[in-house]
């Protein structure tokens, strides 16, 4: 019995040590390798690396910060756009995978440094300090709330600012669900100004424009950059009580970057710092969302960089790019698949050959599971950044659980009287498990692998958060841009792989299941 | 010899044998005889070690089972149940040979000992590529006769080995199994409920009933000095009515 646990610990420990220690040791021959120390002999190597959220206004300025560091060309430039989220983009700064990305200083001081009393950029650099970061001088342009009337409304009721609106009763409104439940939105902004309308719709975001433009409505909620604001007959009224909180786009540095590559910084910091406002980020994100530019050329275009205009349109650069997508992808799938089935295994038979012990891991398999896939993704930044490296782990420990859940049921289940005969004629362990168990489960543990290889498919797309390349770069990208096409040309290739793995394992079958067990799962004789 | 001294047995409070002690001398054969949870596969079950008694003890030639001598126990075993307990995936081939190449035999001298083998149990050698479930019940059986045999142990312990066939199989490969018995002076322990196969291949017949042995003799003493009610109705009940004899 003893024997048994140790030999089982010795499972875990090896299944842990080969998922875990080549990823520790490239993290320990990175940190050696590349030192967040003032400019050495390394500096002119080490590139600068952009980060951006999965959002168009993210996107573009981070281009923009690109090109401007190319151009300075103290060292190379390294693109790592489209990281989700605040939660993602930010921990991959603070782990030392990006080097800048551009925020707004209330996600910096609510959602970073969680402490909204923190206002103005001196303040919030002073904070940032204290975790090895800086950040720049606001760049012009602010993502906020703002409410937006019809240019004819604001005319007729000669309305500049939203104090204004309180005088008029008779206006209707359509709000984001979002902004109708936050405290920072609608709830917040009615009592602030005593505000009072006729009728409030709940609507999305997309749709708003539309019900103001065509009159349905009178007052909607915007954000102060967005695409359409460029386009539409609209009037932004002022805050002129300051309600909403101050969200001023900067760039967010790890503070070795000024110290190691001063003139890329400073470069940044004189083309940049008060150079964008609302309007031209409006402008720009209208070139991308409405107009299908590139982030590219839309950077370019700001940058007024010659030749930006001769730029291949984003969907044939696209369909170029889904062959290299397709590589990535199926590396994600097979190398994630691979490890989870060389840990899966031998996880499942020792769960298997101790039942106690079996319960609690299949458990903690269990609830492994139950992390979302796009948090499994973001807790891996810590240990392993961002990339490839991250998304392979959390897609492998995410593909455990068919696999050993199968793989435990396939060998417990087995006919009592066959477990016997084998005991009966002393076959070693060895050989009870390669002539009589494996086989016997074969069905059973192969559906788990086919489960997992399909799931994996689609949790794959997720990697692109963290920057881990495969289909899910265009679905991201799309979504960014509220761009179907570009979301479809990444969602029906995973599709079409996931029926291509389940084809292929369907003839993988016919290797590992023996014959007479085959399409007859259990028929034990 | 083997020998079970007060074996009980219990599974979730549930009491399979009870104060059982019995023993089988080398190279005779022990028909254990009774109706279904009599017992009688659960004392097999001991004498494999598969399962180990709550109190008592099982020797075999004087040496006491325990996990540590079962594996050296074994070797001189080979067992044989209902339906052959054969595995779909292997062909009989493979299935009877399995012993003989996890001790490592060389092809030749198991490919000399399956030919002897099949030929003793009357099964055809065409037959041996095919699996499970492409034979018949007989043959089936057949097969795990021959996996047991294959290292030529000293006991054979089977389980209602005959319990799955038709009557003509099953008439037919009693005869044949009592012959080669005879022939190959294994010690055998049959299980069974059938009063035709104790009688055919019983010198001694252990006779159970919930758990504890209630009588011990040849089929004779059975039938003429019944030890207890419960012998004399279990022979009744399984000997055509007399009016059906004067017609066999």
């Amino acid at each position: 019995m003893a024997l048994c646990d140790r030999r089982l610990a010795a499972w875990l420990v090896v299944a842990l040590t080969t998922l875990f220690a080549p990823a520790l040791a490239m993290r320990c021959v990175v940190a050696l390798a590349v030192p967040d120390a003032p400019a050495s002999a390394w500096a002119a190597a080490v590139p600068v690396r952009v980060g951006s959220k999965s959002f168009t206004e993210s996107y573009v300025v981070a281009e923009i910060v690109a090109r401007i560091a190319e151009q300075v060309g103290e060292a190379p430039v390294a693109r790592k756009f489209g990281l989700g989220g605040t939660g993602i983009v930010y921990g991959a700064l603070a782990s030392g995978e990006i080097d800048v990305y551009v925020d707004y200083t209330g996600t910096v001081s609510r959602a970073i440094l969680k402490d909204p009393s923190v206002t103005g950029v001196d303040a919030l650099r002073a904070r940032l300090g204290a975790l090895g970061l800086t950040i720049s001088d606001p760049l012009g342009f602010a993502n906020t709330y703002a409410l937006a009337v019809r240019r004819e409304t604001a005319t007729r009721l000669g309305l500049k600012a939203i104090s204004e609106v309180a005088r008029h009763h008779e206006l209707t409104a359509a709000f984001d669900p979002g902004f109708l439940d936050r405290d920072d939105g609608w709830p917040g902004l009615r009592r602030h100004y005593g505000l009072r309308v006729a009728d409030v719709r709940s609507m999305e975001h997309a749709l708003t424009y539309q019900a103001l433009q065509s009159g349905r409505v009178d007052l909607i909620d915007v954000f102060s950059t967005d695409g359409q604001l460029a386009r539409a007959d609209v009037v932004v009224l002022e805050d002129d009580r300051r309600f909403f909180p101050e969200y001023a786009a900067v760039l967010l540095a790890r503070a070795s970057l000024p110290e190691r590559l001063p003139r890329t910084w400073n470069a940044l910091q004189q083309r940049l710092v008060g150079r964008i406002d609302n309007r031209t980020m409006a402008r720009l994100n209208a070139a991308v969302e409405l107009d299908g530019r590139t982030f590219a050329r839309a950077a370019a275009e700001f940058l007024g960089e010659p030749g930006a205009s001769g730029e291949t349109p984003r969907r044939r650069a696209l369909a170029r790019d889904v062959g290299k997508l397709t590589l990535e992808h199926l590396v994600l799938v097979g190398v994630s698949l691979a490890v989870a089935v060389a840990i899966g295994l031998p996880l499942g038979l020792g769960a298997a050959r101790r039942r106690l012990l079996g319960q609690a891991e299949l458990m903690a398999v269990g609830v492994l599971q139950t992390i979302p896939a796009l948090a499994l993704l973001a807790f891996m930044i810590p240990f392993f950044g961002i990339g490839k490296l991250p998304a392979l782990v959390a897609l492998s420990l995410y593909a455990l659980l068919p696999i050993v859940r199968n793989t435990y049921a396939g060998v417990t289940s087995l006919d009592r009287r066959l477990v016997d005969m084998a005991a009966v004629m002393r076959l070693g362990r060895w050989q009870r498990l390669r002539w009589i168990e494996m086989p016997l489960a074969s069905v059973t543990i192969m559906a788990g692998i086919k489960t997992a290889a399909v799931l994996t498919v689609g949790t794959a797309t997720l990697a692109a958060f963290i920057g881990g390349g495969g289909y899910g770069t265009l679905i991201v990208t799309g979504l960014a841009l509220n761009d179907v096409t570009m979301i479809l040309a990444g969602a029906i290739p995973a599709a079409l792989m996931a029926l291509v793995i389940h084809v292929a394992f369907e003839l993988l079958d016919r290797l590992v299941v023996p014959r007479a067990l085959r399409g007859a799962p259990g028929a034990a004789r | 010899m083997i020998a079970l001294r007060d074996v009980t047995k219990a599974f979730d409070g549930r009491v399979a044998v009870e104060h059982v002690s019995l023993s089988v001398e080398p190279g005779t054969t022990r028909v254990l005889l009774g109706s279904t949870g009599a017992g009688k596969s659960t004392i097999v079950r001991l004498i494999l070690g598969l399962i180990r008694p709550d109190s008592g003890d099982v020797t075999v030639d004087g040496v006491r089972l325990d996990p540590a001598t079962r594996g050296d126990i074994l070797r001189r075993m080979g067992y044989v149940v209902q339906e052959g307990a054969l595995y779909p995936h292997l062909t009989a081939a493979g299935n009877a040979t399995l012993p003989a190449r996890a001790e490592r035999w060389t092809a030749p001298r198991v490919a000399a000992r399956l030919a002897a083998l099949t030929e003793l149990v009357g099964l055809e050698r065409g037959l041996l590529d095919l699996y499970p479930a492409e034979l018949s019940g007989g043959q089936r059986q057949r097969v795990g006769l021959v996996r047991a045999l294959m290292l030529d142990p000293a006991v054979l312990l089977l389980d209602e080995p005959l319990g799955a066939l038709d009557p003509i199989s099953r008439a037919e490969l009693q005869t044949h199994l009592v012959r080669i018995f005879r022939e190959l002076r294994k010690t055998v322990v049959l299980v069974t409920h059938d009063i035709r196969e104790a009688f055919l291949f019983g010198s001694t017949i252990t006779v159970l009933d919930g758990g504890r042995v209630v009588q011990e003799g040849t089929f004779g003493d059975l039938a003429r000095r019944p030890a207890a009610p419960f012998v004399a109705e279990f022979l009744r009940a399984q000997a055509p009515p007399p009016e059906m004899s004067a017609y066999l």
